[in-house]
């Protein structure tokens, strides 16, 4: 009770001193509030003391009748007296708190202490001392509060370890692929090195043992690898081991082959092997040779300088001359032997090959010219072939067939045209004995290009107009000053797959020469053939061969008992058909406008029963019909007047109760003849469509982009599919996915480090 | 007339050997597939039609148990092997590729409530209603010997929830408190109270090892750290929690199964929210396990169906159901992420496929690449109706079927 009216005086207290401030503000209508709520309080308060008073008065006559009651017994009780005086026995249990003013603080009882006069003013010094410098220990915390801060900082320190989690998983959620089991080990028993690992020392020996070991640096854990050796592998990753390890093995296999190679080459005792060999490898070099003075001039310089020697070495000694001891033997049986008569061409062309000058760099770029308009004429081996069975249409198909066939036909053709004419040169051999074979056929070769130069002036209106470009020609003028050096380029490369070409052409004229013209076309795109390259000659520039002199016509009559081989001059006149090759196929272009019209004839053909046009128009008058509003009849017979059958409403009925909707809007496609377009919505379609835009998606476009490209592989790249249909998680097979591991976390960190580097 | 043949290399073409896929060579220019949409479109169609014929999870039931089975173990080293405890104490060990029982064993009278292999796979723990926890080999006892546990720990009070440590000999149990315990000593070395409880379940994290999870009865989840001598935190649900799973590839993240039919998501960090409610459930969530991916979980429930959920959907993307089974009392995702076990109250274990049309066993790399690509069509066209409808049609049981209209019913009443 005392508390509770102990309080009130308090809130009485606060009151009043709040109310001081109050007014001295002037605030009237606080104030008045203030005082309102105050009156409030005060009558709760009497209340509550007018009760206080009653429940004291209970309490009085409640002690006295207990007193009463005790008093019955006889024997008093003593009393626990009030404490009235100062005494030397006082006893603890009489100390009464009930009356007293609540708990004696600490402040109380100093404060005692500075009022009383009797304490010496050094005490009262070193207390003010001790109040000033030292604060007071605050009580313990209650074990409530103590768990719940000891909590709170375990939490946040595990918070902040589990975070440590954070970039690996968030990489995962946005990862394209994710992989299972994250760390992949391959099967199969573990190396030893690893079970050893978990192994701790235990005896003292063993403990000896690895102290030594650990003195002297060795290692223990993983034997293989000393600490010098781990900084050496550390130094290489895996995949660079690797990669260098293939590398190695690659070259390593490629060195054995080569060495194989070179030994089966030289073993191959064939000579003419060994002859095709150096020649090829003489044309590479030269090839290599005409880069070089591009790009390095200096080293082409070297090699100039080499071959120049090479070539003056060649031209003091009497090699390849026809002067050796074969030669003067084979020159006896020359005049009845073809063979020998070959053989010694052959000597003296490799003669006049090696110790020709070589051709300056200048002089390419006609040759260039004269090879790009040449090598269109020019017919691989395997041209030949086409006559056999499989598909003559198909040039891929030439390549593959064997040699035999070509050979027959090379027979046929023979006998057929093409070796009647080959005999001339044989004959102006033996007419011009002095001469060597060269020189005879230089000039021919002369005399007969600018014979074709001339006819090529006069011919140009009719035939030739629309392949021979006037500056073509041209540059073949300016080629006509240098055409020696070209002829022995020509005459160099004379080798039997050439004549083989020469009397394809001819053999093939017969059957039409469009086809023949796009093969040539096609192969040259292909470069099957090394020995195309051989000879960039310039054979189809000498059509002249159809105006030939009739001396040579002659000659033939003669030549046909005669068995010969091919000569180079045969070879010209054999080509009067040849010519129209580099023509071909502007020809072809020129060809094909009437084609597609030919093909738009077919169409038509093909297709003259159907009649799209006037079907198309009978469906657009349907839509516009039904698209036209109905007029309704909304008469009723025998309404209003007599009915049955046979009688018809009269006419004004009818007109009165047809009602007639208001026309639509005239039609969009009114004024397109060839188009209906129909406004109607397709119900049927609605069904399979997206009506509102899905969720991850921000706009229409980006959707509609996402639909549109195809996944497929009919629409792409068998890569592009791959990349596309990535499953997002990928498992192994029977492997067991264990938990992500703290080894996850360093792996990540390592990539992080490697990106930022 | 004049005759153009086409005419390719026959590279291009021909197969080197009969074994050889026939090459088809394609123009890709986009101009001349005006189709492709549409061509694309029905094949996913058609492949989302042909994923529901072919979608027949449930592949083996595997009985034997005289009682509800109560709980699943996985063998931590062994796909193929699987424990069992039943309410009756029994523990059976099955051999999963034959579908067969190979070991049986009496472990405790009364319930088996909790049961984990320890990680090297040579031996498993089992706690029971008769206050005992047991260790026993995984290997059955030779001819003539008898059945024995290696360890048995007599407690003070009856154990509900087990779990052992990631890497550890340590293992913790629950019951009145969370005990940790070292598997070398009989008493805990470590105890967990907070206020006074009985707990459910009790988790180690697999990521994080020394945390763990609990579920108490007064409708509290407790987080531990097995080096602190405090619990971490607490927060209380509306309604008790069951059990709890960690995620096993996000080291702060763990599901709860709630007895108000929902699973919930937290973040262990940010415990005043969940990340994720997942809804669809008509019953108590009794049981729940995470896929060894961590993309997906598995829950099982009192109202006798197995739901499947990916972690971040609020709603199931598979639910299995026979007719024969009963509560789903506890549910486990095997290690190769291919199949799901359940145990439920008519004392069956069952194995359920994890995706419900996937061909098990080993793909030629054709098949497989078809899978993929029919797998991107059908995502890539999910939202378009008529796929959405077909890929999302799943048959319930009637009641359950009811039951779900009514708590959608209230759902919306309880918005408005």
């Amino acid at each position: 009770m005392a508390r509770v009216s102990r309080k009130n005086g308090n809130k009485k207290k606060l009151k009043g001193r709040c109310n001081v401030p109050l007014v001295g503000l002037g605030d009237q209508q606080l104030l008045y509030e203030e005082e309102e709520e105050e009156d409030s309080i005060d009558g709760g308060e009497e209340d509550i003391n007018s009760s206080e008073e009653d429940e004291v008065e209970h309490e009085r006559k409640r002690q006295k009748l207990l007193e009463g009651i005790s008093t019955l017994g006889g024997k008093r009780k003593r009393a626990q007296g009030e404490r009235s005086e100062a005494a030397v026995h006082m006893s603890e249990f009489s100390v009464n708190t009930d009356g007293g003013p609540g708990k004696v603080k600490m402040s109380d009882l100093i404060g005692i202490f500075e009022k009383n006069p009797a304490v010496p003013a050094k005490s009262r010094r070193q207390l003010k001392n001790l109040r000033r410098v030292k604060k007071s220990i605050d009580s313990p915390l209650s074990k409530e509060e103590t768990e719940k801060i000891q909590r709170d900082m375990a939490f946040q320190k595990a918070a902040s370890e589990v975070s440590r989690w954070d970039s690996i998983i968030t990489q995962n959620q946005r990862a394209k692929q994710l992989l299972f089991p994250l760390s992949q080990e391959p099967a199969g028993p573990r190396p030893v090195e690893r079970l050893v690992t978990g192994w701790n020392v235990q005896t003292p020996l063993e403990q000896e043992i690895f102290a030594l070991l650990s003195a002297n640096k060795q290692p223990f854990t993983d034997p293989i690898l000393t600490p010098a050796e781990e900084a050496s592998v550390r130094a290489m990753s895996l995949e660079e081991a690797k990669i260098r390890r293939a590398e190695l093995q690659k070259a390593r296999a490629l060195q054995s082959y080569y060495e194989a190679k070179a030994r089966r080459d030289r073993k191959i005792k064939s000579k003419k092997y060994h002859k095709v060999q150096t020649k090829a490898k003489r044309k590479e070099f030269l090839k290599h040779f005409e880069q070089m003075v591009k790009t390095d001039p200096a080293a082409a310089l070297q090699e100039l300088n080499k071959m120049e020697l090479a070539r003056m070495q060649e031209r003091m000694s009497l090699k390849h001359q026809n002067s050796s001891k074969w030669a003067k033997s084979k020159a006896i049986m020359a005049k009845y032997d073809e063979e020998a008569r070959k053989a010694m061409q052959q000597q003296l062309e490799m003669n006049r090959q090696l110790t020709q000058k070589l051709v300056t760099p200048l002089n390419d770029d006609y040759e260039q010219d004269e090879g790009d308009a040449g090598e269109t004429d020019l017919l691989p081996d395997f041209v030949n072939d086409a006559v056999d069975g499989r598909d003559a249409s198909n040039p891929w198909m030439k390549g593959k067939l064997t040699e035999e066939p070509t050979q027959k036909q090379l027979n046929d053709t023979m006998t057929e045209a093409a070796q009647v004419v080959s005999t001339v040169a044989a004959e102006e051999e033996e007419l011009e004995a002095e001469e060597t074979e060269e020189e005879a056929l230089l000039r021919e070769f002369d005399s007969n290009r600018k014979l074709h130069l001339a006819q090529e002036s006069d011919i140009a209106g009719d035939v030739f107009l629309e392949e021979m470009t006037d500056d073509r020609a041209a540059a073949e003028d300016s080629e006509v000053s240098d055409c020696l050096s070209e002829f022995t380029i020509i005459s160099r490369g004379r080798e039997k797959s050439f004549k083989d070409t020469e009397v394809f052409n001819c053999a093939d004229f017969t059957d039409g020469s469009a086809q023949l013209e796009e093969r040539l076309v096609r192969i040259r795109t292909v470069e099957d053939l090394e020995l195309l390259h051989h000879d960039p000659s310039a054979e189809p520039r000498h059509p002249p061969t159809a105006k030939d002199p009739p001396s040579e016509e002659k000659h033939m009559g003669k030549s046909k008992k005669k068995k010969k081989g091919i000569e180079l001059k045969e070879v010209l006149t054999k080509e009067t058909n040849v010519i129209k090759v580099p023509l071909s196929p502007t020809a072809t272009d020129s060809d094909d406008p009437e084609s597609k019209l030919d093909q738009r004839e077919l169409i038509k053909e093909a297709f003259a029963g159907d009649d799209v046009i006037s079907s198309f128009l009978k469906d657009k008058r349907r839509h516009e019909d039904e698209g036209k509003p109905k007029v309704i009849d909304l008469t009723l017979p025998g309404w209003g007047e007599w009915g049955g059958m046979g009688l018809k409403p009269p006419k004004r009925k009818r007109k009165r109760f047809r009602v007639k909707s208001a026309p639509p809007p005239p039609r969009k496609d009114q004024h397109l003849p060839s188009v209906i377009i129909s406004e109607k919505r397709n119900t049927s379609l609605s069904l399979h469509q997206v009506h509102s835009l899905p969720f991850p998606f921000e706009d229409h476009g980006q959707f509609e982009s996402c639909i549109r490209s195809p996944l497929g592989r009919t629409w792409n790249t068998e890569r592009t599919v791959k990349n596309v249909t990535k499953p997002r998680v990928v498992t192994q097979l029977g492997a067991i996915i264990s938990p992500m591991a703290e080894e996850e976390l360093l792996k990540n960190k390592r990539a992080v480090a490697r990106e930022g580097s | 007339m004049k005759v153009k043949v086409l005419s390719r290399n026959p590279d291009d073409y021909v197969r080197e050997t009969k074994h050889d896929i026939q090459r088809v060579p394609r123009n890709y220019d986009p101009s001349l597939h005006p189709f492709e949409v549409s061509r694309e479109y029905t094949r996913a169609l058609n492949a989302t039609k042909l994923e529901r014929v072919f979608a027949k999870p449930f592949l083996a039931s595997l009985d034997g148990h005289r009682d509800g089975v109560n709980c699943l173990a996985k063998h931590t080293r062994s796909l193929s092997t699987l424990l069992s405890g039943s309410c009756d104490g029994e523990v059976k060990v099955w051999d999963l590729t034959k579908h067969e029982c190979v070991r049986t064993l009496q472990a405790h009278g009364g319930f088996v409530r909790g049961m984990v292999v320890r990680y090297c796979g040579n031996s498993f723990f089992t706690i029971g209603d008769d206050k005992t926890i047991k260790q026993w080999k995984m290997e059955a006892p030779g001819y003539g010997e008898e059945e024995e546990p290696l360890n048995t720990i007599l407690g003070k009070t009856v154990f509900t929830g087990l779990d052992h440590h990631q890497k550890k000999g340590v293992f913790a149990t629950c019951g009145q408190q969370v005990d940790i315990w070292d598997e070398q000593r009989s008493t805990p070395i470590r105890s967990f109270t907070w206020g006074v409880d009985s707990f459910s379940s009790v988790r180690f994290n697999p990521v994080e090892t020394e945390l763990l999870g609990s579920c108490a009865s007064d409708r509290s989840i407790v987080l531990y750290d097995m080096r602190e001598s405090t619990p971490l935190k607490k927060v209380i649900m509306t309604m008790r929690t069951n059990t709890l799973c960690w995620n096993p590839m996000e080291a702060y993240c763990f599901t709860c199964a709630n007895e108000d039919y929902n699973l919930y998501t937290y973040d262990m960090r940010h415990l005043e929210k969940p990340i994720k409610v997942h809804m669809d459930h008509v019953s108590a969530v009794l049981d729940v396990d995470y896929s060894p991916t961590g993309q997906e979980f598995v829950s099982a429930s009192f109202d006798k169906t197995i739901r499947i959920f990916s972690k971040d959907d609020g709603h199931s993307r598979e639910v299995y159901h026979t007719k024969r089974m009963q509560h789903v009392i506890c549910i486990k995702w095997s290690a190769d992420n291919k199949y799901i076990l359940s145990g439920s109250d008519e004392m069956n274990i069952r194995l359920w496929k994890a995706n419900a049309a996937e061909k098990l066993g080993v793909l030629a790399p054709r098949e497989r690449e078809a899978v993929n690509y029919s797998q991107k069509l059908k995502e890539k066209f999910q939202h378009h109706p008529q796929i959405r409808r077909i890929a999302r049609h799943r048959h319930l049981p009637k009641n359950i079927y009811h039951q779900k209209n009514e708590l959608r019913i209230m759902k919306e009443a309880r918005r408005r």
